[in-house]
């Protein structure tokens, strides 16, 4: 039995594991990837001997060190399939890993999942050769690996720029750079990013660099669609407006063989919705977000969240959320809280404030505009497990199916191996167009398990099926 | 704006696999989808329901639009690394 589990080790999970041992917790971290890390500092593949250090690696191998120094436990090449609970109100946290499946049990429960990429469908997105930007920064950073020879990088937000920037540093092309946000957008979020002069000027950067390298830069446009047969050779782009309403205008056509192409992050609350926390919808903070007080605890007793799982704040106000979470998953267990770590959370929280305006800031670029839904075009691949398109989703909503579970049990949208993660965004979408409801209104379809997929025979092996009580014939 | 060069990237020793039959080579331990976006192979399946061709998409083992099949078992190409004589299968429906 663990103190505490902790699911995701990134800035925020990490950090709050090395909180909570120090503080005399019995710790465990379950990780899916080799090492710690998390998306954003995340750990190089094994067939990497040596590689120039960049500021993620660098931040990245100190946060690794410092968990190899402590004792914590750790379960890399670890997946939660599963959460529970058992009649003494403890976690039972279901794991699927390599040497097959086992479950742990644990007091509290800390998730820190980190965020998940926001894709809006367009024709052809489904061509191989398209990627998701933060899919891209995954290459970049574990295989130093550009997605092809040509590349369009398009969508919103910072990654956008992050992601040219880096294609070009290992040594690829970038065709152009689609960004749906405007200049403007971006001059409207200085005052905020002005607070971190570092990431500001990376960003900067990012932007004079590729303006110095001649890429054609297209802002406040966005992708009509992918072109292609069997692989992507090319994109369709037009002019947007301001609420990301593409414009009637001809077509740019931009070839190229890889695109990089997503809106944002969202947070990813699989976990902690299958846990049984209350959740909100939170645009500013990238989508639906667990309900929480100030240090993470959640509506259910002794789940804490932090992280960008929590709400989209990025990478600095990770460490603090971590910490904040710690100090209060101490304080529910031991009933207290030490008068010295009261000081250290009334300083974390402040901290937290701070990188709070600037990563609002970043976040608020990808906030979806009133015309993100009409992207999706009639014909455009919705769910891409099972091949359903808008056309088919909007018939459901339109005669009669009034929530995502009643849309996902009549088209089987979000019933494929991959749980909805992708196209639930965008079934929402197209039901706040269809319906003229809020997306507060639409809610979710009920969270179900496995958290990631997992082989009947994995989590069966045990199972002897002459041990299964068959009850007799029942009498008439 | 000149700076030292940078130190290259040293990678693994290079082994072969099989991919639908046909011979393909990688470094030890990097990813099935990594190793054949390198020689330019990015269809890894078919999709199920409609004649098309899927690639890696979410590349962290989330979307399963990379899956293939090792040993009859469907694994995330994205995830999954290559070792000397490896044999991975297109999926089949």
């Amino acid at each position: 039995m663990y103190d505490a589990t902790i699911i995701g080790s990134g800035p925020a999970g990490a950090n709050a594991a090395l909180e909570a041992h120090d503080l005399g917790l019995k710790v465990l971290i379950v990780d899916e990837q080799r090492d710690a890390g998390g998306q954003i500092w995340r750990v190089k593949s094994k067939s990497i001997l040596s590689a120039p250090s960049t500021e993620a690696s660098i931040k990245g191998d100190a946060l690794r060190e410092r968990l190899k120094q402590s004792s914590i436990e750790v379960k890399f090449e670890t997946r939660v399939w599963h959460i529970d609970k058992n009649e003494e109100k403890n976690w039972i946290i279901n794991l699927v890993s390599k040497d097959g499946s086992h479950s742990v049990l644990s007091k509290a429960l800390i998730i820190a999942t980190g965020a998940q990429e926001r894709v809006i469908p367009v024709q052809g997105w489904t061509l191989p050769g398209v990627v998701g930007l933060a899919g891209a920064t995954a290459l970049f950073k574990e295989h130093m690996m550009v997605p092809g020879k040509s590349t369009v990088v398009a969508g919103s937000g910072p990654l956008v720029f992050f992601v040219a920037s880096e294609v070009i540093r290992l040594g690829g092309s970038v065709a152009a750079v689609v960004s749906i946000n405007g200049f403007s957008d971006w001059i409207k979020a200085l005052p905020a990013m002005v607070l971190n002069p570092k990431l500001l000027w990376q960003g900067i950067k990012w932007i004079g660099d590729l303006y110095l390298k001649r890429v054609p830069l297209y802002w406040r446009h966005g992708i009509r669609s992918f072109e292609g047969l069997g692989h992507v050779v090319g994109v369709n782009v037009r002019k947007a407006n301001k609420k990301w309403y593409l414009r009637h205008d001809p077509n740019i056509f931009i070839a190229a063989d890889s695109v990089c192409y997503g809106h944002g992050l969202m947070p990813s609350i699989e976990a902690s919705r299958l846990a049984g926390a209350v959740h909100t919808y939170e645009p500013a903070l990238g989508g639906w977000v667990p309900f929480t007080d100030e240090n993470g605890r959640t509506t259910v007793p002794y789940l804490y969240v932090c992280g960008d799982n929590a709400g989209i704040l990025g990478a600095q106000a990770a460490p603090h959320r971590g910490r904040l979470a710690a100090y209060a998953m101490v304080e529910d267990l031991n009933e207290t809280l030490p008068e010295d770590l009261l000081a250290k959370r009334k300083a974390e929280k402040k901290l937290l404030k701070w990188a709070s305006i600037f990563g609002k800031a970043a976040t608020g670029l990808s906030i979806l505009q009133p015309g993100a839904g009409g992207l999706i075009s009639k014909q455009t691949e919705v769910c891409r497990c099972e091949g359903i398109n808008r056309l088919e989703i909007e018939k459901e909503v339109k005669t009669g199916a009034l929530s995502p579970n009643a849309v996902k049990s009549g088209t089987r949208c979000g019933m494929g191996p991959c749980g909805g993660r992708f196209c639930s965004e965008s079934m929402a979408l197209i039901t706040e167009q269809a319906t003229g409801k809020t997306r507060a209104e639409i809610g979710l379809p009920t969270a179900r398990p496995p958290l990631r997929p997992v082989a009947m025979d994995e989590i069966a092996k045990d199972l002897n099926y002459d041990d299964l009580p068959i009850p007799g014939v029942s009498p008439l | 704006m000149s700076k030292e060069p940078a130190p290259p990237i040293v990678r693994t020793e290079i082994v072969e696999f099989s991919f639908d039959g046909r011979k393909f080579s990688g470094h030890q331990g990097e990813t099935v989808a990594v190793a054949l976006l390198r020689q330019g192979i990015i269809q890894l399946r078919d999709a199920p329901n409609t004649p098309a061709a899927r690639g890696m998409f979410c590349v962290m083992g989330i979307c399963q639009e990379c899956v293939i099949e090792i040993n009859g078992k469907r694994k995330e190409a994205c995830r999954v690394p290559i070792s000397s004589g490896l044999i991975i299968d297109k999926v089949k429906y």
